[in-house]
C-alpha cells in the first residue's frame, strides 16, 4: 500500500514501523494459507451455486418449438425474470406483455413476500417476548431446574417436520384443539386461522431456541449486580429494565438477527402443516415455498426468484445490524470477556 | 483489510465461475442407432416398492434372462422426490436409467424433453388391448412415449343401507342428499384441499360436464366453454348449498375416507385403495354397509373419472434399448398385469384382466373400476404440468370457496394456463 499521500504524511519512527510490517507481512501471509481451504470450501458450496443461479436467472426457460412439440432452449432473457416477479410481467400466448394472472405463480410474488415478512415480525417478537420469559425462569435456582430446562428445550430437539405433522394433526378439523375449545375452525383453510396455526407452531418450536440464547447472556450478568439493585430498593421491573434488559441486549440482538434470517427463509413448518393454503389457496405462501414451486415448473425463472429472495434477506440483515448496531462478532468477544459490547 | 477481503471475494466469485463453465459443457448425442438394437443387462428405475411387487418380478425376468439382468434402482416414495431425481438424472444424461416408471401427469413434460424414446419401430408395443385411456395418458403429439404399466380411477363409495340405487347422474346424487339430511350426516365429498388432488376432482367435473382443460396440443387451455363452467359450478354450488360439507375444502383422500368411514358421509369420491380399508379397518363403521359404483355423468353414461397410475419409459440415453423394449412388454403382460393387481392392488391396463374371476373374487371392486377407468380421461396431458395443475388448482379452491365467480375464476384459469405455454 505504498501511495503517494504515504509518503507526505509524517509517519513514526522508520526501524519500528518496517519491523512491524514485516511480522504482520508474515502473519498475514500465514493467515492467508490457514484460511484458503475454507475459502476453495466456500467458493464451491456457496459460490458456485449463487453464481450459476445468477448466470441461470439471465436465461429465459425453455419454450416449446411450435412445430416438433419439443422443448427449445429460450435464450438470453435480460431481466425479463426479474421484471416478471416484481412486476407481475407475464405473456400472453400472442408474446405481448400483461399482467400476470391468479394461478400463474408471478402474480403471487408480493402475496408471499407480504406473509413472509408478516410471519418474520409476529414470530420474533412473540419468541423474544416468551423466550426472555423462558430464560428468566431458567436462570433461577430452585429445585427440579434441570427438568424444567429439559422440558422448555424439547420442542427446539423435535425435527420441524415432525413438529409440523405433529400441529397438522392438532389443527385438523376433526383434532384436538378444535374439540378441545368446542370449535369447527377449519384451522389449514381460513386465511387468518391458518396464519395463526403456523405462527403458533412456529413459536412452539423455536422460543426453546430463543431462551438458549438469551439464558446464555443472563448468566454472564454478576449476581452482585443485582444484590447492588436489592440494597437499594430497586423494584422488580425496574431491575429487569435497568440491569438485566441492558446486559442481555447483546445476546438478545444476535438472537434475533439469527432469528429473523431464519423466519425470512421459512419452509418446512408451512410447506407441510397447510402446504402453502389457507385463504383464497396462498395465505400462507412464503418465499421459498414460492421458490420450490417454481422449480418444477422453470428453472432459471425460479433462479431469478431464488436470487431476488436472497437479497432481501440481506438487505434486511444489513439494515439490522447497521441500524440497531448488532456486531455478532464483537459481542461474541464481549460475551467472551464477561464485558458488554 | 479492504483490498484483502475484496480479493477474497472476487476470488470467490470467479472459482464459481470457472465451475459454472465446468457443467454446462454437452455431453455427444444421447440415442445412437446402435443402441435401439442392443441388448445388454439395463436398471429399471421406480419409487420405493411398498407392497413388494417389483423384485419378485426382476428375479422372475432375470432366471430367464441370465445375459440381459435387471436391476432395481428404488427411488423415495415421494413423488416430487422422484420427479426431481429422474429430471437430474436425464440432464446428465445418466446412461443407467434405461426404463424409468413416470407419472402419468409427467410423461409429457419428459416427453416434451426430449428425454423419452417414443415407442415407434423396432420399440413399437402392442395396444389394442390395452385400455384406451391409459395409452392416452402416454401418448404425446401422436406418438406414444411410454407403456401404460398401472391405472388407477375414481369410484363412487355410498351407504347401500341409505341408499338403495346409486345415483348414476350428478343431478341424481344431488337430489340424493335429502336423505343426508335425514339422517343427520354430511352428503358428498371429494378431495378439495389445495393439491394434486383438487386438479382430479376438478378435471373430474369438467370432463364429466363435456369440458376439457386444455386441447390436444397440451398448451391451449379450453376453459371459456359453457361445458366447463357448467362442471365447476356443480362444485361451487354443491359446497355453497352444503351438499359438500364446509370441512371438504381440507380434505386429501385420507380425511374424506375417515369421514366416510365413521359414518359422517352419504357419498365420497375416493380411490379403489378405500375399499379394503373400509371393509377391515377396526375404527370403521360402515363394514358392511357400503357399496360402490362408477363416478356420476352427466346423463350418457358414467362420470369422467381422471386417471391415477404410472408408464413405463425407455430413457433416450439407454444404451441396451432392445431389452429395455423386451423389460417393458413384459411388464405388459397380462400375467405380470395380475400380479400387479394381487400382490399391490394396482390396477391392470388391460381389459381383460378385469374380469378374470379369480381376481374379481380377491378385489371385489374391480368390476365398477373398470367402468370408471373405461370412461376415464387423463389428466391435461400437458408439458407444461406443473403450471396447469397450479393454475386449475389456485382458481378452482378460490371460487370453490365463494372468493371468487366462476366465470372469473375460468378466465384466470384460462390466462394463466396461456401463460405458462407463453415461458412464464
Amino acid at each position: 500500500m505504498s501511495t503517494a499521500t504515504e509518503v507526505v504524511t509524517p509517519g513514526p519512527p522508520r526501524p519500528v514501523r518496517r519491523g512491524r510490517t514485516l511480522k504482520r507481512n508474515r502473519e498475514t501471509r500465514v493467515a492467508a494459507y490457514l484460511i484458503a481451504p475454507t475459502i476453495v470450501l466456500l467458493a464451491i458450496v456457496i459460490g458456485y451455486p449463487i453464481v450459476t443461479a445468477i448466470i441461470q436467472s439471465f436465461q429465459n426457460d425453455p419454450g416449446l418449438n411450435a412445430t416438433t412439440g419439443q422443448f427449445v432452449s429460450g435464450g438470453f432473457a435480460g431481466l425479463s425474470n426479474y421484471a416478471h416477479w416484481l412486476l407481475q410481467q407475464c405473456m400472453d400466448a400472442s408474446g405481448n406483455t400483461i399482467a400476470c394472472p391468479p394461478g400463474n405463480l408471478g402474480s403471487g410474488f408480493w402475496n408471499a413476500a407480504g406473509v413472509t415478512f408478516f410471519f418474520t415480525v409476529v414470530t420474533v417478537a412473540l419468541e423474544t417476548a416468551i423466550g426472555t420469559w423462558f430464560a428468566i425462569i431458567m436462570n433461577r435456582t430452585f429445585r427440579g431446574r434441570g427438568l424444567v430446562r429439559a422440558a422448555i428445550l424439547v420442542p427446539w430437539a423435535i425435527p420441524t417436520a415432525v413438529t409440523a405433522k405433529l400441529w397438522y394433526f392438532i389443527f385438523s378439523v376433526a383434532g384436538i384443539a378444535n374439540s378441545l375449545f368446542q370449535t369447527h375452525i377449519l384451522w389449514t383453510s381460513d386465511t387468518w386461522a391458518s396464519r395463526f396455526a403456523i405462527i403458533i407452531a412456529d413459536t412452539w418450536k423455536t422460543t426453546p431456541f430463543m431462551a438458549l440464547l438469551i439464558l446464555a447472556g443472563l448468566q454472564l450478568i454478576p449476581e452482585e449486580v443485582y444484590e447492588a439493585a436489592r440494597v437499594d430498593g430497586a423494584s422488580r421491573w425496574r431491575t429487569f429494565t435497568t440491569i438485566t434488559l441492558p446486559l442481555i441486549k447483546p445476546a438478545l440482538m444476535v438472537a434475533i438477527l439469527f432469528r429473523i434470517l431464519d423466519a425470512l427463509r421459512m419452509y418446512d413448518l408451512p410447506a407441510i402443516l397447510t402446504g402453502g393454503g389457507g385463504g383464497s389457496g396462498n395465505a400462507t405462501t412464503t418465499l421459498s415455498i414460492l421458490v420450490i414451486k417454481q422449480v418444477r415448473a422453470g428453472y432459471n425463472s425460479a433462479s431469478a426468484l431464488s436470487t431476488i429472495t436472497f437479497i432481501i434477506i440481506f438487505i434486511v440483515a444489513f439494515i439490522f445490524v447497521r441500524v440497531l448496531g448488532t456486531n455478532v462478532v464483537r459481542t461474541q468477544e464481549a460475551q467472551q470477556k464477561g464485558t458488554k459490547a | 483489510m479492504k483490498a484483502a477481503r475484496l480479493s477474497a471475494i472476487a476470488g470467490m466469485a470467479i472459482a464459481g465461475l470457472v465451475l459454472a463453465g465446468c457443467s454446462s459443457g454437452s455431453g455427444g448425442s444421447g440415442g445412437t442407432d446402435a443402441s435401439l438394437t442392443s441388448h445388454g443387462p439395463i436398471t429399471y428405475v421406480q419409487g420405493k416398492d411398498n407392497s413388494n411387487v417389483v423384485r419378485p418380478l426382476i428375479d422372475k425376468w432375470n432366471a430367464a434372462h441370465p445375459k440381459e439382468k435387471v436391476t432395481f434402482k428404488e427411488q423415495s416414495d415421494q413423488a416430487d422426490q422422484q420427479h426431481d431425481d429422474l429430471v437430474q438424472n436425464f440432464q446428465a444424461k445418466n446412461k443407467n436409467y434405461d426404463v424409468v416408471d413416470v407419472d402419468v401427469v409427467w410423461t409429457a413434460e419428459f416427453a416434451a424433453k426430449g428425454w423419452l424414446q417414443p415407442l415407434e419401430g423396432a420399440l413399437a408395443i402392442k395396444t389394442t388391448d390395452l385400455l384406451p385411456a391409459t395409452v392416452a395418458s402416454a401418448t404425446y403429439g401422436g406418438k406414444l412415449y411410454a407403456a401404460p404399466q398401472t391405472s388407477d380411477g375414481g369410484i363412487l363409495y355410498y351407504r347401500s343401507d341409505l341408499i338403495k340405487t346409486p345415483p348414476t347422474t350428478w343431478d341424481e346424487l344431488m337430489s340424493d342428499c335429502a336423505v343426508a339430511k335425514t339422517a343427520g350426516i354430511d352428503c358428498y365429498a371429494g378431495q378439495y384441499a389445495k393439491y394434486e388432488g383438487l386438479t382430479v376432482n376438478v378435471a373430474e367435473a369438467i370432463n364429466t360436464a363435456g369440458g376439457t382443460i386444455v386441447a390436444k396440443d397440451g398448451k391451449t387451455p379450453t376453459l371459456n366453454t359453457p361445458e366447463a363452467k357448467k362442471g365447476l359450478q356443480r362444485l361451487v354450488d354443491a359446497y355453497k348449498n352444503g351438499d359438500i360439507p364446509s370441512a371438504a375444502i381440507t380434505y386429501q383422500e385420507e380425511q374424506g375416507r375417515q369421514a366416510f368411514e365413521a359414518g359422517k358421509l352419504l357419498f365420497l369420491r375416493n380411490w379403489p385403495y378405500v375399499y379394503s380399508l373400509a371393509k377391515t379397518d377396526g375404527s370403521s363403521t360402515v363394514k358392511d354397509t357400503f357399496g360402490i359404483a362408477p363416478l356420476p355423468g352427466n346423463g350418457n353414461g358414467p362420470g369422467a373419472s381422471s386417471l391415477g397410475g404410472h408408464n413405463a419409459a425407455i430413457s433416450v440415453y439407454s444404451q441396451h434399448k432392445a431389452t429395455a423394449h423386451d423389460f417393458i412388454e413384459f411388464l405388459e403382460s397380462s400375467e405380470t398385469q395380475k400380479f400387479f393387481a394381487t400382490q399391490g392392488s394396482l390396477a391392470p391396463v388391460i381389459e381383460s384382466v378385469y374380469t378374470d374371476p379369480t381376481l374379481v373374487e380377491k378385489l371385489p371392486y374391480l368390476p365398477v373400476l373398470l367402468k370408471s377407468i373405461k370412461s376415464a380421461v387423463p389428466r391435461p396431458v400437458s408439458p407444461f404440468y406443473p403450471a396447469v395443475t397450479t393454475a386449475v388448482q389456485d382458481n378452482a379452491y378460490a371460487a370453490i370457496k365463494g372468493d371468487v365467480t366462476v366465470d372469473k375464476a375460468l378466465t384466470d384459469m384460462q390466462a394463466a394456463i396461456s401463460a405458462a405455454s407463453a415461458g412464464n
